[in-house]
């Protein structure tokens, strides 16, 4: 049963991509919006729009039952959650299907199993897929975990199994450190997530951040390659890439045949990515989570591969099997994507919502812009600080850094300060023109050159 | 004589800083300059409001999770 309505569970830049992705498809929109973004873009592009509630996202975007309900009123069939907010959550997954309309996403099940890091890790090795050296599962003894941290070598991680995103992680690096901070990561646990299940991993230094994205119909699943994310500030990506220059092919079979065992072995079910990390001394990958949705990063797939990835999603939760077959995906070229977010990065990334003035957006061959602005739109405080994504693509690497220096120059945003004038820099900059970094390059290299952005 | 605390950013206003933690002052509680009010979250990051003089809280202006202007009053202080 194909889906005919459609509700957009999120906001932002994403809602227009769904709105665009469904349109093409021939399915109607409709785009749940709290107070604060009834003049949004995605509620001007959908067809339909229902107001869930206040501002507040605990009160609107993440009211499961207040979003079930209007999707139900307006009729839909089906519900794309994008990404954040409910997208990984499995009671949403389950609320929805138990009212009856398809889920864009994995079971409920699913989401559960790899939201649990510990579940996921497991999983992995299960599937024959490398996890980082560590402990194989939760741990709960201080002096036989000090064990394992001793032969598996410091420095190493106490990660919360119920974190993710970055959060949730401390670094020890003696016995001494360890036992402090094991007590202290057990209480921040179980306050923050309600959970305070702990396990330990090996800190691989200087690793890059490589990960796979996979499409799954329940039974089958391909790989699209991989996406290289690097440079990360406080463990946020800021640059991400397609394909990786950094993996050889060898490297790239073993890492994406890697990703198609593990979904495999769980019968996944639509869009998802495997992140490894990835030591370019040895040539060693290491599993480190899946994320169950679409990826901010997701359009350098899409070039690269010319495959609609939310397309893609919404046949296969209107139930038809994968139209793709692993021999008919190939790669082309190379994709680059920046996050425009409206942010000061001469001020410590002060966020900066206001009023935009008259918007000028980039074009031309090799350039696409996906954002949530318009001339005159007011950036409402209360959600992240994403405006929206330059996307790039050329023969080869050095072809889009180009083409990102020329699009950068067409895009002004009025109004508002955002973090262009750090691409402008980085496209410029010679390691990251030599690909010569890695997950903590970023954040070294704004220490010396932020306040001259 | 009578001062107003205002947001420095647009965003939301929290008397807490957590869910589960009391509040960090009551209407009537003495505060020092410097003293943390409240916090504004703007794009999902957290900014302290603290009290430009010594005095006590008069009144708050706004409720726990009101959205916020920037510049608008968010408690009376009497110095």
């Amino acid at each position: 049963m194909s889906i005919r309505k459609l509700l957009i569970a999120n906001r932002g830049e994403i809602a227009v991509r769904i709105i665009r992705a469904a349109r093409d498809l021939g399915i109607a929109t409709v785009q749940a919006h709290s107070d604060a973004d009834a003049d949004s873009l995605a509620v001007r592009l959908a067809d339909d729009a229902v107001n869930i509630g206040p501002p507040q996202a605990a009160k609107s975007y993440l009211n499961i039952k207040a979003i079930v309900e209007a999707a139900q009123e307006a009729g839909a069939d089906a519900v794309h959650p994008g990404y954040g907010f409910l997208a990984e959550s499995s009671h949403f997954a389950d609320a929805v299907e138990a009212a009856g309309m398809a889920f864009v996403g994995p079971r409920g099940e699913t989401i559960r199993m790899m939201g649990d890091k510990v579940a996921a890790r497991t999983a992995a090795m299960n599937a024959g897929v490398p996890t980082v050296p560590g402990s194989d599962g939760r741990i709960d003894d201080v002096g036989e975990t000090e064990k394992l941290a001793a032969e598996i070598g410091y420095p190493v991680m106490i990660k919360a199994a119920a974190g993710g995103g970055g959060r949730g992680i401390r670094i020890a690096h003696d016995a001494k450190e360890f036992a402090h901070f094991f007590q202290l990561a057990q209480t921040e646990a179980s306050s923050a997530f309600g959970d305070g299940g702990l396990y330990v991993e090996k800190v691989i230094e200087d690793a890059r951040h490589i990960e796979v994205q996979v499409l799954g119909d329940g039974t089958d699943v391909v790989h699209c390659f991989e996406r290289e994310c690097s440079l990360q500030r406080r463990r946020q990506k800021v640059w991400e890439e397609a394909p990786s220059m950094a993996v050889s092919p060898e490297a790239r079979a073993m890492l994406c045949a890697s990703a198609v065992a593990l979904a495999k072995s769980v019968n996944y079910r639509g869009a998802g990515t495997l992140e490894y990390l990835y030591d370019d001394t040895t040539g060693d990958f290491y599993f480190i989570e899946m994320n169950t949705r679409i990826q901010v990063e997701h359009p350098v797939t899409e070039w690269i591969t010319g495959i609609d990835l939310v397309a893609e999603m919404l046949r296969i939760a209107g139930g038809e099997p994968l139209r793709l077959k692993q021999d008919d995906i190939v790669s082309r070229g190379h994709a680059i994507e920046v996050r425009i977010n409206a942010e000061d990065p001469a001020n410590d990334f002060l966020p900066f919502p206001g009023v935009v003035g008259t918007l000028s957006v980039p074009g031309g061959p090799g350039v696409r812009f996906d954002t949530m602005l318009y001339s005159g739109y007011a950036i409402p405080p209360f959600y992240d600080s994403l405006l929206g994504k330059l996307i790039v693509w050329g023969d080869t690497r050095e072809h889009a850094i180009d083409r990102l220096k020329g699009a950068l120059s067409e895009l002004d945003v009025p109004g508002v300060k955002t973090t262009v004038p750090l691409y402008t820099a980085l496209a410029g900059d010679a390691d990251v023109r030599a690909n010569a970094v890695h997950t903590r390059w970023l954040e070294h290299w704004l220490e010396s050159n932020a306040k001259q952005l | 004589m009578s001062i107003e605390i205002f947001s420095p950013l647009p965003g939301t206003f929290y008397r807490k800083p957590a869910p589960d933690q009391p509040v960090y002052k009551e209407s009537g509680d003495a505060v020092a300059k410097g003293d943390v009010i409240g916090l504004v979250e703007v794009m999902k990051t957290f900014y302290e409001v603290k009290s430009e003089l010594d005095g006590h809280i008069d009144v708050f202006l706004v409720e726990n999770e009101d959205p916020v202007q920037a510049g608008q009053p968010l408690a009376k202080l009497k110095g």
